[in-house]
Parts: structure tokens; sequence; C-alpha cells
């Protein structure tokens, strides 16, 4: 159970305050509503790219991080397909600085051009990092124009190309921040040995002097119902054959979720997961293989990847996978594996507690989806899922029309 | 009147409190076993770490120490490899198992609940395990194509390949995995080696978590007999072999990024310099806006990432700079580095920067006694190096006191880049 109390100022900024009386340390999460997903389709990683913006200097302060350090409190954040968020951990008793540089961020940039060009350079940098310059590191932007033909979703929130942030420009810059770093569209979290009292007057002193802008109103193309399975080959320079295959799931909010997920956890949790133990283990035909949501809040996927052993031919390994998944079709779980899943989902929740920062985090993306209380509901519901929900949702997900898969081979 | 908001000026600053470290409750098993507990939180669970000296420091081939600690629970007298992962995932408990040069760990993450389910199996990988044939080809294959798939990557090829340059390539410091070396290991050669390192007298326990009243005494019953005796490992001396050459080049076709590495053989913990390289670690590239992050990174856009790490062991240490960088920049991102490095030489710190990096070290530091696992963390390495709680208050103490003027004597001791060891793994030879 995670108490908090919540109020909004009246240019719209939600807040929450959680009092955790067992650490020195608050934490403030602050969450935009803005993601990739709101990014126009020849702007893509602009989201992200913004993202490094917001260091380069408010209004009044030439450099978010300087002031942060000087108190020795530490921060970061990062962008994904559904929005944006920034997090810092602080001793509690310096916590107005925090106050004054999230407020300023969110008050007014300075919209620097040296800034601008250096963090441009800095994510065509990290684009290579983690996608171009790693082996299988492009697999994810073949695969969501495969899942994905008319839904955001169809791009990587690091963009298509390194060309699309290399010619974003100033005034493109200045729009977006206009448009989605407002109050009405943040949810500010602040979790701690804090008063709600204390949290309020710190919110209304420098927050609530910043003007509300417009609530942005997400109005998204919906995605076409996938008729027919969809595959792509590619060849690359990689030392092993891997496959990737996705198939649309619901949206978070959809009651099936929870059984959806734990779907997942019945295929690939621990090492006793189905998956590792037919497929790995027992029959060699994969070095490791993962079955896992992908987290999105509207309709995401459902996605399984691994990587064959050598000399193991794609189609003996697409068959043997299919083997695992239509026995989940064909048979009902049984109350022990499911209540396995469930005592694992019981223990990471147990242990996420553990942190303010992840407390927090956890509180404003409830917040986000429209209650942070349902960050107390989990663990119900995800009890609540019986051996039939499984099959069902199962049988809704596995649908052959409904997969997109990924032959990922190997240069011989 | 109310004051209109000054949004120019920084709130005021409060100092940095004391640091307040808890100190563990420290007993002995029947057989001697030393048990660290670290008795808080807010959530009913607990981790128990076993520390073994069973690194790769021990291994007679390479591959074993960690193939051995992996194959634990892949199979033990009274559990299959399937039955042990079913019932560890039935109870939501989880295990980790990790080798490094020095030790290696095996530690159950449980909730308390249901701990009287998973102590036991705790007590099965690390006393009875069998390493099947089986299981062991399944690991093999299997870390094979994960050190092919690493092969390919710049960061890892750094990593793996500066080592040797500065230690030497047969130091136990300075050997890393090749292709071949997994062929030579057989699931024989770690029942062997499970043997000489996985006993009483070299194992230490770290608890962290609310601790059950029950906990000392299901310890001693699993852990503190004479079934599992052995003779404490001792560490021969190795002496450092560094190359002759300074500069070192690994060819990478084709990538887009270089990975750099550069440094050189250090010390451990207990060495009086080593907290004021701390210091002066942070200021070079141990932070955000260090040195080298705001010129490499936030005034160049050379790199995504860029920093500097003081690395003790238990015999000796290493000091290293590691980044990658644009192929294209690989040139002046070495002049840049080498630049910062003789800033830190030539000119003392300035007061209001070596201010900021003493508070974000006090921040660092607290973060690091947050909490019972963070604190059993932070002791683990203390411990190891047989050390005490002293150590840290005087690291507290250094970097609140220490002089830019010593600082600077420490950068032109051993920052001195003429001094220094460089590796670049890229696309072309500079």
């Amino acid at each position: 159970m995670v108490e908090f109390d919540r109020f909004t100022l009246n240019n719209g900024l939600r807040v929450i305050v959680h009092r955790d009386t067992s650490t020195p340390i608050v934490a403030m999460n602050i969450i935009y509503n803005v993601g990739s997903r709101d990014e126009h389709p020849d702007r893509t990683g602009f989201a992200h790219l913004f993202e490094h913006l917001m260091f380069g200097g408010s209004v009044n302060i030439p450099r978010f991080d300087e002031p942060l350090e000087r108190v020795g409190g530490e921060n970061n954040a990062f962008t994904n397909n559904d929005f944006t968020n920034y997090y810092l951990t602080v001793p509690g008793h310096n916590l107005e600085t925090a106050f004054w540089l999230e407020s300023d961020r969110m008050l007014e940039l300075a919209f620097s051009a040296k800034s601008f060009d250096v963090q441009r350079n800095v994510v065509v940098e990290e684009f290579r990092q983690n996608y171009l310059n790693q082996p299988y590191g492009d697999a994810w932007m073949l695969l969501r124009p495969l899942a994905y033909k008319v839904h955001p979703y169809r791009w990587a929130t690091i963009g298509v190309h390194p060309s699309h942030i290399e010619e974003a420009a100033m005034d493109e810059v200045r729009e977006f921040y206009a448009r989605f770093y407002n109050p009405c569209n943040a949810i500010m979290v602040i979790a701690g040995n804090v008063e709600t009292e204390q949290i309020k007057e710190l919110s209304e002193k420098w927050f609530g002097v910043i003007q509300n802008g417009t609530v942005y109103n997400r109005n998204l193309p919906t995605e076409p119902q996938q008729t027919e399975a969809r595959t792509l080959s590619v060849n690359r320079d990689v030392p092993f054959d891997a496959m990737y295959k996705a198939w649309h799931m619901c949206s978070r909010m959809d009651a099936g979720f929870y059984a959806v997920d734990l779907v997942s956890d019945i295929l690939s949790a621990g090492q006793s997961g189905r998956l590792n133990q037919q497929l790995v283990k027992s029959q060699r035909l994969f070095s490791d293989i993962n079955a896992f949501i992908s987290g999105d809040i509207e309709a995401g996927l459902f996605v399984i990847t691994g990587k064959l052993m050598k000399g193991i031919s794609m189609e003996e390994a697409e068959n043997a996978l299919q083997v695992e998944i239509d026995k989940i079709l064909s048979t009902a779980v049984d109350e022990t594996e499911l209540q396995k899943v469930k005592n694992r989902v019981e223990a990471i929740m147990e242990f996420s507690e553990m942190r303010v920062l992840e407390k927090a985090m956890n509180l404003a993306y409830y917040e986000l989806l429209g209650d942070a209380a349902q960050a107390n509901e989990l663990l119900a519901r995800y009890a609540s899922v019986t051996t039939s929900d499984i099959t069902l949702e199962a049988r809704k997900l596995f649908k052959p029309e409904n997969c997109s898969t990924l032959y990922y081979f190997a240069n011989k | 009147m109310p004051t209109k908001l000054n949004r120019k000026t920084q709130p005021a600053i409060q100092p940095p409190g004391r640091i307040y470290f808890p100190q563990p409750e420290i007993y002995r098993l029947s057989n001697g076993i030393k048990v660290y507990q670290f008795n808080s939180g807010t959530q009913d669970v607990i981790s128990i770490e076993m520390v073994f000296t069973a690194g790769s420091w021990f291994q007679q081939k390479p591959f074993t120490a960690m193939a051995t600690n992996l194959m634990l629970r892949e199979g033990t007298l009274n559990y299959s490899a399937q039955k042990l992962s079913e019932t560890l995932d039935y109870f939501g408990a989880h295990f980790e198992n990790t080798t490094e040069r020095d030790n290696a760990y095996v530690t159950l993450y449980s909730l308390n609940k249901h701990l009287n389910n998973t102590l036991p199996l705790l007590s099965e990988i690390v006393k009875n395990p069998l390493f099947p044939q089986n299981e062991y080809a399944v690991l093999a294959g299997k870390q094979r194509q994960l050190l092919e798939v690493n092969r390919q990557k710049v960061n890892f090829l750094a990593r793996t390949h500066f080592n040797p340059i500065i230690f030497g390539k047969s130091h136990p410091y300075g050997m890393f995995l090749q292709t071949g070396d997994i062929d030579n290991v057989s699931h024989t050669d770690l029942a062997g080696f499970h043997k000489d390192q996985y006993h009483s007298g070299n194992c230490t326990i770290i608890v962290a978590g609310l601790v059950n009243p029950g906990l000392m005494k299901a310890l001693d019953e699993h852990f503190g007999g004479t079934d599992w005796s052995g003779t404490p490992s001792e560490r021969e001396y190795y002496k450092p072999l560094p190359t002759e050459k300074k500069n070192h080049f690994l060819l990478k076709e084709g990538a887009m990024q270089s990975a750099i590495r550069m440094g050189n053989l250090m010390f451990g913990r207990s060495h009086p310099d080593f907290a004021g390289m701390k210091v002066l670690n942070a200021i070079l590239g141990g932070y955000f806006g260090s040195r080298l992050m705001i010129n490499l990174r936030e005034d160049k856009g050379f790199t995504y990432g860029i920093g500097s790490s003081v690395v003790p062991l238990l015999q000796g240490g290493y000091f290293v700079i590691s980044g990658e960088v644009g192929a294209e920049v690989t040139s002046q991102a070495l002049s840049e580095i080498n630049l910062e490095l003789l800033r830190l030489c030539n000119n003392p710190v300035p007061e209001s920067e070596l201010a900021l990096v003493r508070s974000y070290l006090s921040g660092e530091m607290l973060r690091a006694v947050d909490g019972p696992l963070a604190q059993a963390s932070l002791y683990r390495e203390l411990i190891e190096a047989d050390l005490t709680m002293a150590h840290f208050e005087a690291l507290i103490d250094t970097v609140q006191h220490i002089s830019a003027q010593h600082l600077q004597d420490l950068a032109i001791k051993y920052l001195s880049p003429e001094k220094l060891f460089t590796l670049v793994v890229g696309p072309e030879e500079i």
C-alpha cells in the first residue's frame, strides 16, 4: 500500500505527495503527457531530443544539473512511446532547489542555439551507441513498422533515422514546448519525509504562477486491425540468427491486460518459464528466448524474441515455438503455475516499494492513466485472473493473422 | 507584503547533514562463518548474500569460476534444475549469481513469508550442486554464443582488452575469456572448483531487510555445520606486467563509434591516496557535470557518455577513463581528454567547483546508505577489503576537507597523460 495525498493547482498541475519517514532522501518525479506517439511522422525522435533540451537551460537557470549537484542531488529522465518522465532525488533539507529547478523549466526554456546544436549531436551518438552500432540493434526499427502501419507506435522513440534529428529546427522546438510542456499536461509526485502542507506551499510558490496552456487532446489515428500474418526477412552482420515475433495486444486500461501480462510470465518469467525450459534447456533450439509485453498505454505488442543456436534452422525453431503457443491455447494452465506467476508479481511489488524513487514513478504513472490509487489495486487485479482468463486472452492474442515476424538472418 | 519570487537565485543551500550509517549486528555461526545483519526497512523482504572467495582469481582455466557459479542452481542432490527453478519461482524468490575477479556471490532475494521454503534452496545450491553434464552443455552453448555477440561490440572489446595492457595478459586481473576457452572446461572441472572454493572457510554472509527472529537459528542449521568445511583460500602475489607500448589500437571494421579506454594501475581501498583519488576522479569524470562530460558531451557532442573510475581490487587496483565517441571524432576526443588531464595537473580546482563536488559526493554517499540493501552493499565492499566503517568515515572526511592543492598534487602524481595507457577500438587507426 502506498498512501498518498493529491491536489491540483489552479493552472491544472496535478500534485501527489507520498510520505515516507524511513529515508532522508526525497524523490520528485514529473511526467509530461507527451511521448513519441505525439510526433509528426517526418520529425520522429523529437520528443526524446526535446527531453535532452530540457537540461540545456531554462529562462533563469543556465544549466539544470549544476544547482542540483550543488545540493547533493541526482537526476535523469526518459522518454517512451507514451510520455516523458523527469526524476530526481535530493537530500530532503534541500528540496526547495528541486522546486526552483523544475518549475523554471516548466515556466520557460532558454532555447539556446548552442545547446540545441550540441544535443542533436549527442542524440545522434546515442542513436549509434544503442541501436546502429550494436549487433541486432536495428531489430525494433524493423519490427515496429511491420506491426503498425498507421499508428505512431510504428516508429521508435529514438526516431526513424538520425537525419530526422539532424534536420530538426529551433522553431519546431519552441512550438513543441508551447504545445506540450504546460502545467495542465503534467503530473508531479513528491515522495519522502515530507508533509502535504509543506508541499502545497512549495508547489503554490514555485509552480502556481506558471500560466496554464491548452490541455493536450490526443487524437491519434487508430491502427486498423491486422488481417493477415506479416513477415520480413533481413540479413545482417551478426553471429547468429534471431527471431522476433509480435502480436497486437489490448491497451493498458483494458480489463484483459493483467491476464495478457501473466501469459508472458507463464511463458518466460524466471528460469522456470516454459520457453526457457522447453526451447533452451530441453530442445536446445535457442540460446535464449523471452516473452514480454511492450508496456504501452495504447494497444501495444506482445513480443517473443530469441536467438537461435548455431546450426538450427529458422523453420525448426519457429515450429517448436508454435508448439508452445498451441499448448497454451489448447490446454488450461494449472492452478499452481498460475499461482507461481502471481506470487512473482507480488514479490516484485514488495521489492519495488523499497525505494522512494520507484514509488514516486509508479504513482505518477498511474495518475497519468487516470488515478494514482490504481497503484494500490494492482495486486488484487493480478490475483483475480483465472485460468479461463488466461486461455481466453491467449486465444485473442495468438491468432496467426495477428502476428508479425522478423526473421533476422546472420550473414554467413 | 509578499516578496516577489526570486527565480534568479538558488534557494538557500543547506549544508549536508551528518551521514548516519547504522552498524550491522555481527555474529558467528557455529562453524565460525561471520554474519553481518542490517535489520531495517519498511518492506517484509530479505536478501541473504553469501560471499565466497571464489572469483576468477582462483581458477586454473578461464571460464571455470563463472561457470561454477552459474551452474550451482542447475541440478543439486535433492532438486533437478527444473524443480529448483519451479520452486524458487513459485515462491516469488530469485537468486543472483555473480562472479568477479576476487570473489563470487550467491544472493537469495525472498519475501519473508516464504523464507522457510526458499532458504533451503539456497543451502542446496551452495552445498550440493551436481554440475550435470547435460545442463552444462546448455550453459556452455549459451555462453559461447553470448561471447560471440559481445565481441561485436566496441564497448565490450575495449573493456576486456584494456586490463591485460596494464596488468599483463597472464595476471589474474588481466585475463579475459577468449573464443575457445569455453571448450576447455568440462563439468568435472566445475565440481573440482566448487570443492576447493565453495566451503565454510571461504564464506561470509550478509543479511539485509526485515529480519525474522528465527533467522539466526535457520542460518546456523543450514550453513553452520562442519559438513562443508575447508581451509580459507589464500591469494598469492602476482606482479603486474604492463606492456611496453603505451598506445594500443584494436580494429573493429565498420564501427560507427570508437571505444576509448585510458588509464593505469592504481591501488586498493586501504591506500592513503585512495580517498583523495575518489574526489579527483569525480571532478574528472565521476558525475554528469564532470570535466569529461562537460567537454566531450555537453560542449562538443562527441559522445553520449564518457566517465572515469577508480577501481579498487583486493591486490591493487586501477584507474580508467572510458567512453564511446563518434568514430570520425576519435582523434579530437583523445586530444580533449588529454587536455582535461593536463588542466587538472596544471591548475588547482576552483573553489566553487570543489564545493559542488563535495556536495555532490555527500549526496552520493547519502544515497549509498539509504535502506538496508544499499547499506549491505556498501558494507560488503568494506569487509571484503578487511576494512571497517572507519574507512567510510575517513572518506567522508576527505570529501569534505581535501584541499585543491592536494588534489593537484594527486593529479600530477597519477594522472599525467604521458603515464597513462590508451586503447582505442574502432574502425580506423588514428
